[in-house]
């Protein structure tokens, strides 16, 4: 069987979509949401590079590149904002953010 | 390699943004090096910074494009740049009282503040999915910081949670329709995404799917019903100086971006947008009315209008026509002015040295201070819409263009969410001058916001005797997207 452009889009589409269900489902870590939040990126890459190599222009292997660089500075500044979170809270548990309803 | 090759060779179109750039590293490094004392320096002189670049946008006023077609500039660009230069200063100046009261006053607020500007003004100017990207990520990393600011406040640090996350989602779905339209246009460039859907050489659907994804991402920036979930919370969270930030200025250059992308790369799909577009405006216009109406907190309440004036904006957008642009770039303008004013207020509200945000705080100002009851009220009639202030000319223009392109019911819907949203407005008028207090807020501890509040309640109240400048401007504005 030969790997086509349709085998990757699937895994990316399937990948995507497991990242938001975890993000709408998850109720227990916002660790969890972060990876989530990674797993999105990735499906995203994996639909750039596919799309790439399929096309024969590197637009798209650069545009991966940005986003991986992009996504290593999402992390950082999420993890900041959970750190600061926790040292007022003392929890990161989903259900515990909830000072504000309405 | 020549400059040609590199894609360099029209650099100085991106003058006011290197400039913004260099000025916020030079003042980080003055910042780190002189510690806390620097910081009412830092922010002043970002304040002047930000100004600055404002007057380089228009000397000398260039069009065009540079860096291999990644970065435009054009009369729209600028009028958007110059909105929200002039709101970022403006919400850096309003913001010491606050943060000294606070002990939060840092150098690092007014940088961040910079660099979330730097992202607008970026993604404003994008001319391409991959600067689009980059300039709306530069913004949003920035803001998730500044929701945050107030470290040692759970409400702020929750708030800065729940913006990370929802804006994390928000981007990333945008960037996988980003991916699906490179993948079925052949090109990330605007220019060739419409040149591909134009010839037919683009897959429709796969295009109209990374279409919708896109405008879902944007539209959980500007906050437009069903993507509206993080309003009202990270609005009340946040510090109100940046609560008053993000009500402006990420507001305008999202709407500006939403505007750029329909309205160039996907302009062939327009009768595919239109119907998400007009949904999105009439759901936000209803929601902002009548989820706003039983509010006891001011900041809450700020947050519907935005959700409500974000609708209208996108009425304008649905239009699709130069009329439509033309009110939408009208209608930020004043829609800017009305919310610093209100916003000024909003951060004068203290009691017994404690900040207070319950609209029932207000009671006894119309008393005690005249003079900003008077402002408050001059606002929020505005934002009510009654005639002659600022605001019913905005929402006159936006209903205007809706019925001239034939979006009538729409726009009926639209007038009726303001009646509703006008009891709310009027509701805090009623508080400040028949509602008995105690004792009244105390305003005196900022004169900066005292003054801010005053002249934008000029500006809206005295709009009507020269309205023309505005109106030339946006058409102006307007003129470029229709060659």
């Amino acid at each position: 069987m030969v790997i086509g452009l349709e085998h990757y889009l699937t895994v990316a589409g399937v990948l995507f979509t497991l990242g938001i269900l975890g993000i709408f489902l998850n109720r227990k870590n916002v660790i969890v949401i972060l990876m989530c939040v990674e797993l999105m990126l990735l499906a995203v890459n994996i639909n750039l590079v596919a799309f790439s190599v399929y096309q024969g222009n590197v637009t798209g292997q650069v545009f991966a590149m940005l986003v991986l660089t992009v996504a290593a500075a999402e992390a950082a500044i999420g993890l900041a904002i959970l750190v600061v979170y926790f040292r007022n809270r003392g929890t990161v548990e989903v259900e515990d953010i909830n000072a504000m309803k309405g | 390699m020549s400059m040609d090759m590199v894609g360099l060779e029209h650099w100085s179109l991106a003058r006011p943004e290197l400039f913004l750039a260099v000025a916020t590293a030079l003042l980080l490094l003055y910042g780190v090096l002189r510690g806390e004392v620097a910081t009412t320096f830092v922010s002043i002189a970002t304040s002047i910074a930000l100004i600055i670049t404002a007057v380089l946008l228009f000397v000398p006023y260039r069009e065009g494009t540079a860096f291999a077609q990644l970065f435009i500039t054009d009369r729209l660009t600028t009028t958007m740049k110059a909105l929200v230069l002039i709101s970022s200063a403006i919400a850096i100046l309003m913001s010491r009282a606050f943060f000294e009261h606070a002990k939060a006053w840092r150098f690092e607020y007014p940088l961040v503040v910079s660099l979330s500007t730097l992202g607008m003004m970026l993604m404003i100017s994008a001319n391409d999915l991959m600067s689009l990207y980059v300039g709306l990520e530069l913004q949003s990393l920035a803001l998730y910081v500044i929701a945050a600011f107030q470290r040692d406040s759970v409400r702020s640090t929750e708030a800065g949670i729940k913006y990370f996350v929802l804006g994390s989602v928000a981007s990333g779905m945008l960037l996988f329709g980003a991916s699906l339209i490179y993948g079925f246009c052949g090109s990330t460039a605007f220019v060739q995404i419409s040149q591909a859907l134009l010839a037919g050489k683009a897959a429709e659907i796969g295009t109209t799917i990374g279409m919708v994804f896109v405008v879902a991402g944007l539209a959980f920036k500007i906050a437009a019903v069903p993507f509206h979930m993080w309003t009202p919370d990270v609005y009340e969270g946040a510090p109100t100086p940046v609560t008053a930030f993000f009500a402006v200025a990420p507001k305008i250059a999202a709407l500006s971006l939403l505007v750029s992308v329909l309205m160039g790369p996907f302009k062939p799909l327009f009768p595919q947008w239109q119907q998400i577009i007009v949904a999105a405006a009439v759901l936000s216009m209803g929601w902002g009315a009548f989820a706003a109406l039983r509010q006891p907190n001011i900041k809450r309440l700020m947050a519907y209008s935005s959700i409500a004036n974000v609708g209208y904006v996108l009425l304008g957008v649905a239009a699709g026509t130069e009329r439509g642009i033309q009110s939408v770039v009208f209608f930020l303008a004043i829609y800017m002015v009305m919310n610093l004013g209100t916003f000024a207020v909003i951060l004068l509200m203290k009691r017994r040295n404690v900040m207070v945000e319950n609209i029932s705080d207000l009671a006894g100002l119309g008393r005690s201070h005249p003079m900003l009851a008077l402002s408050m009220m001059i606002m929020m009639f505005s934002l009510a819409g009654i005639p002659p202030l600022a605001g019913f000319w905005g929402k006159l223009y936006v209903f205007m263009a809706a019925v001239e392109a034939k979006l009538f019911w729409p726009a009926v819907l639209g007038v009726l969410a303001s009646v509703v949203a006008s009891y709310y407005y009027v509701r805090i008028v009623k508080v400040m001058y028949f509602d008995e207090s105690e004792e009244a807020i105390d305003p005196s501890f900022s004169g900066m916001n005292r003054a801010v509040a005053l002249v934008s309640a000029l500006l809206v109240a005295l709009f009507s005797l020269l309205p023309q400048p505005l109106s030339a401007i946006a058409a102006a504005a307007a003129k470029g997207l229709f060659p």
